[in-house]
């Protein structure tokens, strides 16, 4: 079995660590850089429970190994909040309309309308709303969801149409 | 909506911010997996790749001696402990015993063979894949038509019947539904679902000494605690179970199964924490499935569309180790009980296959609304009446109640009437009419459906794990408020609207509220989310243990302010006196005096803040609704675009209407799936055709469209008026779609009661021809199970068992038995649908005349009856969990007796008994 040596950023922390070459970059940060946040859902890409931030894209963690991340920035869903407990705009978004049940998937939903709207982007709502048909929700019916996608592309830029 | 709602007095009845989404929105909730033990271990699977066959040999050497492996555990390692699977119920699971590990055969695709036990779950899928299993493969029983005619699944029972009730053709019965003016006869068939919570199921033990300590997804701690410990049944042995935060569950996790127990078992054995979670393959290949049932449905109505008579024949296929053998009793309770039907009578059927096993699923009788709403709106379209307007004339209204269904069930508040009157208020039927006359013009098809239905909330006191729900509360020596309680949330926020109400009672912030569940050492017995239960019962649990803590603080108050306790009050965690402002002081004060100055309490009053109360409930709450779906059909694609979907539901008092709306909503998309996407498929050889997220489709946002929901909020007879919302969505949703679908294509002919409604099947029907051979897993006549030869040898075996049970065949050797042995005490067990029931009967006989008492758990019971030769007839008249009479009919042998016992409308069960 392959071991390597790895250096990458997790929310803002070096971290270095050496990993086998088969893991799956999920299990790497739940089990051993304890981001519990990242959460496991189908393991094939299709629900996108397991979505993080690399280098300001949306990820599916479930289908990169640990070793491709090797000095790359990982965004969790733990490195949003301000360091004060303060929401990030998407998770006060999802917080306010109700867009969380159960919330397995949520970290998932957070890290990509995250991936989409920080920064200069100004993404209208129909390019929210694709991006989130990458994500299966099995408690709310999406309306919650839905409405705060809405609710973040009015912020960020063009209006829903 | 804001959250500053804290000033204004009541929280109830609005949209309050959950308490819950703080931690799971930072990916700081705790959830199984994210538990770490020290020196934990985890587990892997070998599974079985066939779906029937006999096991010849298992080879673990090269899986044990793989670097990272600790053992590889097998039957004989498990068999030892003696567990004992139980149905929800707290019953034997089926007739026959449920294994941990396959022992000897294995009986469907996924049926855990050995268990692998591993330093890191990588190391231990590496040594699964290194267990060499010998099958013997055999052709498997897949489709409840499989079943019928196929050998048992199981060796050791009669037949693949799981469980059956009800009468096939009762005379009267048949007499009305041939004399009537209009019968409509259609089957219904639902395809197998897979529940899919995005989190799937996963369990971390470890024995502490005397403590098992399990962390595990479920629907509530405190049923797999009993659940634990009644399965175990160990001495010395105390069960803590814990489960903070749970990704979902809809009934898959009502308690734990076949690799949950294998796990808590094998931690027992090695002396280590176990975890194992389930991988999404293993969810959908070996976690109990749901739904995969038909139903044929005999409906007579009179001229102007007046429902006469009914009977439905309904299947369920139950798979080879269902979580309790099942014929679904409460299809039959429900299917009319919103509707004046005269009479109706059933026949149910559960059947085993070599499939994975049944278990629960939101809403698990809604075959009965799908069933009967489509069935109307056919007999409408036949009979020349508008959908409504058959509504109307068969819904029970106000006025109507109090009454009593055939089949037992009292109503006195039910609203599916109001409901629909509601819901047409807010659509405009004949302007949507109007534009679906002209877009038909055009070639494009408009449907719209209607449905309505009522629903059974908040049960309990009839059935062991129903039972009411507790509140234990505490006005802290900081003056904030502490709640420990039986409920749990798998997403109901349950953590939000528990604090709502103890809020608004005890007159303090929501913010000041921390409702603490999830572990089955806080609180006390509740069976969880069950039954859209939670709300009602936990609720009125609330109302009643902060009443009872009011009390006390008033008292308290009353006493240290020298004030009268009536002149107090408590806002916003104030305490006021009236008319004597100096007097104000915060609940904090007071409670610092109630906990650490006992002297200054009022004489013979325990010191602190503290209440408790366990709140029974009416049996149960109904939840009534009325719903209304537009779609437009693609002729060209057969693809199904929702545009619209409103629903009217009434379930009582609200707490929070986002909690209710997202109740709502889930059951909704659900049933969208249900209807549109989802089937958890086998082809003829029983392997299972959807085992990824990429061929089990899952409803997206894309799929779901905006919800509309008009409140109707009658009280309800449980304290506070709540009633029950959790499951409505997903039983009264799939006939809305269904009937919006078959509006849209009534210029094409009949749509198929069959889901899911593909566009496949859709196109079918628009192009009026086949576009796909038959799936195999749809197929009934496979070549595979059961030759006629042996099918036939089947039948004469049963035939043979029967024989020799008949009075006929015994009356020779009774002859010269008579009085002299049936006096006396005799311990008996009737086979009841929901598991065998202890009965001591104690005979006394008079000449031809029988007298005697029935003793069981339930109470004792006189009757009086007749003797012929060694044959005993008596009847008894019972009242729970409704009102029948048992007509026993029992033939005595020796020192052993035998026969039947006719329950009304619930068929026959079978009796055997013993000379005590």
């Amino acid at each position: 079995m392959s071991e390597h040596k790895i250096e990458l950023t997790i929310n803002g922390r070096r971290q270095q660590a050496t990993v086998e070459g088969r893991k799956t970059l999920c299990d790497f940060l739940r089990v051993d850089t304890g981001c519990t946040g990242v959460h496991v859902g189908c393991e094939h890409g299709v629900c996108g429970a397991c979505t993080v931030i690399i280098d300001g894209l949306a990820v599916r963690s479930c289908l990169m190994l640990a070793v491709q991340t090797d000095g790359c920035a990982v965004t969790t869903v733990e490195g949003l909040a301000a360091p004060d407990g303060a929401l990030h705009p998407v998770q006060q978004a999802l917080r306010d309309e109700h867009g969380v049940q159960c919330g397995f998937c949520t970290p998932g939903v957070v890290m990509t309308l995250a991936a989409l709207t920080d920064g200069p982007k100004r993404p209208d709502a129909d390019t929210l709303l694709d991006a989130m048909s990458g994500h299966i929700c099995r408690c709310t019916g999406y309306q919650g969801i839905r409405r705060a996608a809405c609710k973040l592309a009015s912020k960020t830029g063009a209006e829903k149409p | 909506m804001s959250s500053a709602h804290v000033n204004d007095g009541r929280v109830i009845g609005k949209r309050m911010l959950r308490k819950e989404d703080a931690r799971l929105l930072t990916g700081r909730g705790t959830f199984v997996d994210d538990v770490v033990l020290p020196g934990m271990l985890h587990v892997a699977f070998v599974r079985s790749p066939i779906a029937r066959g006999r096991i010849r040999s298992i080879d673990i050497s090269s899986a044990r001696d793989l670097p990272g492996v600790l053992a590889v555990l097998t039957p004989n390692d498990l068999d030892p402990f003696n567990v004992k699977l139980l149905s929800f119920f707290f019953t034997p699971a089926m007739s026959v015993p449920v294994p941990l590990l396959a022992r000897d055969r294995v009986a469907y695709v996924g049926d855990p063979v050995a268990m692998v036990v591993a330093q890191d779950r990588y190391i231990a899928e590496d040594a699964a894949a290194l267990v060499i299993v010998d099958y013997e493969e055999e052709d498997p029983v897949v489709t409840i038509a499989d079943a019928k005619r196929a050998p048992p699944v199981h060796p050791g029972m009669e037949s693949n019947v799981a469980a059956v009730m009800g009468i096939e053709k009762d005379d009267d019965l048949e007499e009305a539904l041939t004399n009537a003016p209009y019968l409509l006869t259609r089957t219904v068939r639902h395809q197998r679902l897979s529940q899919s919570p995005m989190e799937t199921r996963g369990v971390l033990a470890t024995k502490q000494g005397d403590e098992l300590l399990v962390y595990v997804t479920c629907q509530s701690p405190h049923l797999v605690a009993r659940y634990l410990a009644l399965a175990l049944d160990k001495p010395h042995l105390s069960v803590r179970v814990i489960a903070k935060d749970v990704g979902g569950a809809f009934g898959l996790k009502n308690h734990p199964w076949r690799e949950e127990m294998s796990v808590i078992v094998g931690s027992m054995l090695l002396g280590s924490p176990l975890k194992w979670i389930e991988d999404r393959w293993e969810n959908l290949v070996a976690a109990n499935q749901a739904r995969e049932q038909e139903m044929t449905v005999r409906v007579a109505f009179d001229g102007s569309g007046k429902l006469l008579a009914a009977h439905s024949d309904y299947s369920l296929n139950n798979g080879a180790y269902p979580q309790g053998a099942e014929a679904n009793i409460a299809v039959h309770m429900f299917i009319w009980a919103a509707y004046k039907m005269p009479q109706l009578g059933f026949f149910t059927r559960g059947w085993h296959t070599n499939t994975v096993g049944n278990g629960a699923y939101r809403g698990p009788w809604g075959m009965e609304s799908l069933a009967r709403e489509t069935m109307l709106d056919i007999a409408a379209r036949e009979l020349s009446i508008d959908p409504i307007e058959i509504r109307r004339r068969n819904l029970i209204t106000k006025a109507d109640q109090p009454c009593t269904t055939p089949m037992g069930l009292p109503l006195e508040d039910i609203t599916p009437a109001e409901c629909l009157d509601k819901l047409l208020e807010v659509i405009d039927v004949s302007a949507f009419r109007a534009g679906q006359a002209a877009a038909r013009k055009q070639g494009k098809y408009l449907g719209l459906g209607i449905a309505v239905y009522i629903e059974p909330t908040g049960a309990a006191g009839q059935m062991a794990p129903m039972t009411g729900e507790l509140a234990h509360l505490r006005i802290e020596p900081t003056g904030k408020v502490t709640a420990l309680m039986s409920t749990h949330s798998q997403g109901h926020g349950t953590e939000s609207t528990m604090a709502q109400v103890i809020a608004d009672q005890l007159g303090v912030a929501y913010e000041d509220v921390t409702v603490f569940e999830g572990d089955s050492s806080r609180g006390g017995f509740g069976p969880g989310a069950a039954g859209s239960r939670q709300g009602v019962i936990g609720g009125g649990a609330c109302r009643r243990a902060a009443a009872l803590l009011k009390e006390k603080v008033k008292r308290v108050a009353a006493h240290i302010l020298d004030a009268d306790p009536e002149s107090i009050t408590v806002e916003n965690g104030v305490v006021i006196v009236a008319g004597a402002e100096s007097k104000t002081r915060s609940l904090r004060q007071i409670a610092e005096i109630a906990y650490g100055e006992p002297a200054r309490l009022p004489p013979d009053t325990e010191s602190g803040l503290e209440a408790q109360y366990r709140y029974d409930p009416p049996p149960v709450t109904f939840t009534s609704a009325a719903h209304a779906c537009i779609v437009e059909i693609d002729a060209d694609t057969g693809f199904v675009k929702i545009k619209r979907w409103l629903s009217c539901e009434d379930c009582g008092t609200i707490i929070n209407p986002a909690v209710v709306e997202g109740q709502i909503a889930g059951g909704l998309a659900q049933a969208i799936g249900a209807v549109l996407l989802e089937e958890a498929g086998y082809d003829s050889r029983g392997n299972p055709l959807a085992v990824t997220y990429k061929d089990y489709l899952l409803p997206a946002i894309s799929d779901v469209p905006d919800f509309e929901y008009v409140h109707a909020c009658t009280p309800s007879k449980s304290e506070g008026g709540f009633r029950g919302v959790g499951e409505g969505g997903a039983i009264i949703g799939p006939p809305t779609l269904v009937n919006a679908i078959a509006d849209a294509l009534s210029p094409f002919g009949e749509v198929p009661l069959e889901l899911p409604l593909t566009p496949t099947r859709i196109l079918e029907l628009i192009e009026r021809r086949p576009l796909t051979g038959k799936t195999e897993a749809a197929t009934t006549a496979t070549s595979a199970p059961a030759t006629p030869m042996t099918a036939q040898a089947g039948a004469a075996q049963a035939a043979a068992n029967a024989t020799l049970s008949s009075p006929a065949a015994t009356m020779t050797s009774a002859s010269h038995a008579h009085s002299a042995v049936i006096g006396g005490c005799w311990n008996m067990v009737l086979a009841t649908p929901v598991g065998p029931q202890k009965i001591i009967g104690r005979f006394n006989t008079e000449g031809d005349v029988l007298k005697g008492v029935l003793e069981s758990d339930q109470g004792s019971q006189s009757f009086a009856g007749t003797i012929a030769g060694n044959r005993l007839k008596w009847e008894m008249k019972v009242t729970e969990p409704m009102p029948i009479t048992l007509k026993y009919d029992l033939t005595v042998e020796g020192n052993k007796l035998s026969g039947k016992v006719k329950m009304g409308l619930f068929g026959s069960a079978n009796l055997t008994g013993e000379r005590a």
